[in-house]
This record gives structure tokens, C-alpha cells and sequence, in this order.
């Protein structure tokens, strides 16, 4: 048995700080937003009174709420795979021994720095489309310059594509994430592994899809979840680029959320839906956490 | 005589010059963007119109910059100088004390571990993933409150005499009284919610560091403390470097604490005064240009210095250590 040595409350007294700012700040708070999804609160004067599901009932029949969740699923599925195939192929672009690859992997992992706030400001300009007063703009323009004319689009401001538009700026910034992860994962597959399967006469298409992309499904793994909770979330980008869009065709749960609590006043409708992203990010990260401090402590 | 090395002359395999090219193409998408906030801020305001906004400035022009830090009065907007020194108070003491707490919390949870001590490192590493909104309205009134009870403080540090030219002084530093709508009130929010990642990083950073080295301490009869400040500390460089980068970015670029937490633009951090620039009709379009390039710069400055430290809090991030 373990005597409560000095050493031993010590320990104890240098992380309760954290331990208890964390109970409170993020459980005590997420049972507080919780809490208030199920009352009256739907004005500045705070009204406790419980009411059930009946903010859920409400939002989930509210068209525009219905729009978010399409848009986010729309967003995630083209933002996931885009980062995905962009950051897998820039990885094994960098991964053939060629020069200045430090230069190339700074030049792909910049937008990482920067605020999403930055990235919506230039993106903004960069896929505004323009009208019939002022002309083509942004990229429209560059495509008439070097006539490819035909991929020219109204970007964001088509309800039909607006959500796409802005996976483009979203992809511009964290492609380079998954290009990290994928470029670390293939640096760490031993050479001697693909010596062997030359030697056994596979080409370097059949190295990559029999060997090193299965050695890297762990990391696609880790990156689907990373991006993914990112893509739940995203709100900086939304502000900055478009707002909600035509007929709120790209809006977000979080645009939604932010409008409604503190430009609207409706704090337990708002905190219904900062319950339901919770809960969503929460089915997907919940797993990986424990799975992943479980097989650390078993190695 | 020294024989020359003969290298077979390889030649340029059609493979090799694929590759270049597709770099090069992903290179154009990812500078773009900022060759456009470059060329668009160093336009003069003659030169600005939308038609040419691919075109090269005509020489080197700064008055956007200029505009967009200092504003104009005559247009009736306010640049992004003093969001930039809000941004900076804020960024530095939250990175300083959420790197502390965090080597702390590494340390207890890599080499003091107790029965318990996985699941409420789980428990803390949650915390880094949920979405904020779900704490936002409570935060609010939380600040509020605490605000309520730090009030006397701000009122007797404004009015604390000082001499002249200093005028400015209690009002900055009353700025640090935690509350709603002040900076002491973000680096609260930014130190509480930086706590499970900077742990993370640092817990990671010391599992690698061999346990014989805190044994050995220990058998010297050093103590907890001890240990941390005369062994571990001194070992901690890198990991501090890696956390501080990665906090320093992750606070400077937030705007949802900043735009929730300030409602005056005298404390508003950057990121949420360029949002309002770029949102105004009134300010033209290269001073907005200029002035995202004024808040990127620098995140991207130490990026650009300090990118292989960045890389690995990147990685961190992931879980992996």
C-alpha cells in the first residue's frame, strides 16, 4: 500500500488548480449549457423554468437549422476528403528525395499560422465573383486572363455551391496538417520495407497501395477525427468569408449558435444548439481519447 | 594523383520533372492568396481598382498600411494598432501561465502517477476538443460575475495616483482585472480552456524523459519540487518551446473568445478589429488586404523562424507525442 507521503500531496496540490478549473470551466459549464437547452430562457431576463425538449423540438423544425446540418455534413465530407487527398499527395510529392523539400514543406504549412479570420478575409476577395458593374474578380478574373473561361463560378454567392466554395479556403489552410501527418507517418516506415518488395519485383504504385498505405491507415485515421472535429466546429472562417449566405447556404450550427444566444437574446434555444454540436463532436472524439491513452499505457 | 569521382550523368527523368511541376502547381494555390495580399497592400489608392487587382503595384506603396494601422479619421474608422497591443497584453501572460501550468501537470502526470491519474488525464483532454459554444453562455455570466467581485480592485488601481505621463498607466493595468469585456477576462479563458493541450504536449515531452534520472533525485532526498525545478526544468527547453509557439498562435488567431468575451473595440483583440475592418463599406479594399496581412504577420514571422517547433506542437496536437 502507498503511504500518503509530502511528495504525494504536493503532486496533488500542483495539478488542482487545473483539475478544478477544468471541472468547472468545461463540465460545470457544459452542465450548465445542458441545463438551460431544457428552460424558458429565450429572453435577456433569465427564466429557469423547465420546459423539456421543447427548444429541440423547436429547432430541429426550424428550417434553418435543418440547412446547418446539411451544410455542415456537405462541408465535412468535402473538407475531410479534399484534406485528405491534397495532404496525402503533397506527402508523397516530398517523400521522392528531391531538393528544397524544407522550402516546399514551409510554403504548405503556412496558412497553418494564420488566423481563419486572415484566410476568410483574403478568400473572400479571392472568390468573389463579381458583378455586371465591376467585371470578373478574384480568381474568375485570373481564369478569363488564361482563358479557362469555363471555370469560372459564382463561388459563394451560388446557393447550390456556396458550402464547396469555402471548403476551398478551409483546404487552403489545413491541407498542410494532414501533409505533416502522412509525410511523419512515411518517414517512419523503415526503407529496408521497400527494398524487400523491390527486390520482390513490385512496382512503386504496388509499394504505396500494398505496403505504405496500409501502414498509414492509423494516421488517417487520427486525421479524419482531428479535421473532422474541426469541421464540426468551424465558425472564424464562416464570419469572415461569407456570413450565412443566400438563403443561409452557408451557414453553420456555430454561426447559428452565436446569432441566436447573443445577437438574439434566445439563450436556451442557443444552448440547445451548442448541446447538439457537443454531442455530435462528442460521439467522435470520446473513442479516440480513450483509445488512445488505453494503447499508450498498454505499450 | 586523386581520381577523380566519375558520377554517371543521370538523366532528367521525365518522372523527376512530373514531380517538380506538381509542386510547383501546389505552390501557386498556396501562395496566392498571399501574393494578392502582398501586391494588393503595396498598391497606391489611385492604382486600386478592381478590374486590375492581378496587376503589379507601380512601385512600393505604403499608405494602406498605414491606413489600416492608424485608421482615418476623415473615413471614420479605426485602425488595427490598438487591437494590436490588446492582442499582444493578452497573448503573452495567457501563453506564459498556461506553458507553466501545463509542464506542472506534465510532470505530475508522467512521473507521479496515481490510481486515477489516466482517466483524469482523459477527462482534461476533452476539454481541448469540445466546442466552444457549449461553455460560451456560461462564460459570459461567469465573467460577469467575477467581474462583480474584482470591481473595488479596477476602481482603486484607476485611481491610484500616479505621476505625470503615466496617465495612461492605471487604465492598462486595470485592463488585467479579470472581468467581462476586459483582457484579464480572455487570458483566463484562454489559460483554462490552453490547459488540456499544453499538458498534453508536456506530458508527452517528459514520458520520454527516463524515470531512473527522478529515482535517482529521489534517492538524494530530493523532493517533488525539487526534482521538477533542479532535474526536469532544466530539461524542459524544448518542450516549452514547442508550447509556447503553439499557444502563442492558437490565442493570437482566436476570435471566437475575442468577439464573445469584448464588446468594446478599445479592447477587442486583433483578429476581431480586422474582422469589423473587413466587414466595414467603408474601408477599401487594400486597406483591408493590408491590414490581414498586418495580423498575420506575426504568427507567421515565428512561423516562418521558429517552423520546425511548430511542426511538432502540430503533431502533439494529433495525441501522438
Amino acid at each position: 500500500m502507498r503511504r500518503l507521503t509530502w511528495d504525494r500531496i504536493t503532486s496533488i496540490a500542483l495539478i488542482a488548480p487545473s483539475v478544478i478549473a477544468i471541472l468547472l470551466f468545461v463540465y460545470g459549464f457544459i452542465a450548465f449549457t445542458g441545463f438551460a437547452s431544457f428552460t424558458r430562457w429565450n429572453t435577456l431576463i433569465p427564466d429557469f423554468t423547465l420546459v423539456g425538449l421543447s427548444n429541440y423540438w423547436k429547432l430541429f423544425a426550424t428550417p434553418r437549422f435543418q440547412i446547418d446540418l446539411r451544410n455542415t455534413a456537405t462541408f465535412t465530407v468535402l473538407f475531410l476528403a479534399a484534406c485528405l487527398v491534397v495532404g496525402f499527395m503533397l506527402a508523397v510529392l516530398l517523400d521522392q528525395r528531391i531538393k528544397g523539400e524544407g522550402v516546399f514543406r514551409t510554403i504548405f504549412l503556412f496558412p497553418m499560422a494564420l488566423s481563419f479570420i486572415v484566410t476568410g478575409v483574403v478568400w473572400r476577395w479571392l472568390l468573389a465573383p463579381g458583378t455586371a458593374e465591376t467585371g470578373s474578380l478574384g480568381v474568375n478574373l485570373l481564369f478569363e486572363k488564361v482563358g479557362l473561361d469555363f471555370l469560372k463560378s459564382g463561388w459563394y454567392t451560388d446557393p447550390r455551391i456556396g458550402i464547396g466554395a469555402v471548403v476551398i479556403a478551409a483546404t487552403w489552410q489545413m491541407a498542410g496538417y494532414t501533409m505533416a501527418l502522412y509525410l511523419a507517418g512515411l518517414r517512419s516506415i523503415p526503407d529496408e520495407m521497400r527494398e524487400a518488395a523491390r527486390v520482390d519485383g513490385a512496382s512503386e504504385l504496388q509499394i504505396y497501395r500494398y505496403i505504405l498505405i496500409p501502414f498509414l491507415h492509423p494516421i488517417t485515421l487520427s486525421a479524419l477525427i482531428i479535421l473532422g472535429h474541426i469541421s464540426l466546429k468551424i465558425y472564424d472562417l464562416i464570419v469572415s468569408m461569407t456570413g450565412p449566405g443566400p438563403g443561409f447556404s452557408t451557414d453553420v450550427p456555430a454561426y447559428f449558435m452565436w446569432d441566436t444566444t447573443f445577437r438574439g437574446n434566445q439563450f436556451a434555444q442557443g444552448a440547445g444548439i451548442a448541446t447538439i454540436m457537443l454531442l455530435v463532436v462528442a460521439i467522435l472524439i470520446v473513442p479516440y481519447v480513450v483509445y488512445t491513452v488505453r494503447t499508450e499505457v498498454q505499450r | 594523383m586523386m581520381t577523380a569521382r566519375v558520377s554517371p550523368r543521370k538523366p532528367i527523368r521525365l518522372q523527376q520533372l512530373l514531380i517538380y511541376l506538381a509542386l510547383l502547381i501546389a505552390c501557386a494555390f498556396f501562395l496566392l492568396p498571399l501574393y494578392l495580399l502582398l501586391i494588393t497592400g503595396l498598391k497606391s489608392f489611385e492604382e486600386v481598382r478592381l478590374a486590375t487587382m492581378w496587376s503589379w503595384p507601380t512601385g512600393l506603396h505604403f499608405k494602406s498600411f498605414v491606413e489600416a494601422w492608424f485608421g482615418s479619421e476623415a473615413k471614420g474608422f479605426l485602425g488595427l494598432s490598438g487591437s494590436f497591443f490588446n492582442s499582444l497584453y493578452l497573448t503573452v501572460p495567457a501563453t506564459l501561465i498556461s506553458a507553466l501550468l501545463g509542464s506542472l501537470n506534465g510532470y505530475v502526470l508522467s512521473k507521479w502517477k496515481f490510481r486515477g491519474s489516466n482517466g483524469l488525464f482523459m477527462a482534461l483532454l476533452f476539454g481541448m476538443f469540445i466546442p466552444y459554444q457549449s461553455i460560451l453562455i456560461p462564460l459570459v455570466k461567469v465573467l460577469q460575475g467575477v467581474g462583480q467581485v474584482t470591481a473595488p480592485l479596477s476602481t482603486a488601481i484607476l485611481a491610484m495616483p500616479v505621476p505625470d505621463g503615466l496617465g495612461w498607466f492605471p487604465s492598462w493595468l486595470a485592463g488585467f482585472v479579470p472581468a467581462y469585456g476586459t483582457i484579464g477576462g480572455l487570458i483566463l479563458a484562454h489559460v483554462v480552456y490552453g490547459i488540456p493541450i499544453t499538458t498534453l504536449i508536456f506530458r508527452n515531452y517528459y514520458a520520454a524523459i527516463p524515470t531512473e534520472l527522478i529515482e535517482a533525485a529521489k534517492i538524494d532526498g530530493a523532493s517533488l519540487l525539487g526534482i521538477y525545478r533542479r532535474v526536469l526544468f532544466p530539461l524542459s527547453m524544448p518542450g516549452f518551446v514547442v508550447v509556447l509557439i503553439w499557444q502563442y498562435t492558437s490565442i493570437w488567431n482566436d476570435f471566437l473568445f475575442g468577439v464573445t468575451v469584448t464588446s468594446r473595440p478599445a479592447v477587442q483583440p486583433m483578429t476581431v478589429a480586422l474582422n469589423n475592418l473587413a466587414g466595414s463599406y467603408i474601408v477599401e479594399w487594400n486597406v483591408q488586404m493590408a491590414g490581414a496581412l498586418l495580423a498575420a504577420l506575426p504568427t507567421l514571422l515565428v512561423f516562418i523562424v521558429l517552423g520546425r517547433f511548430f511542426m511538432r506542437g502540430l503533431l502533439a496536437g494529433s495525441l501522438k507525442g
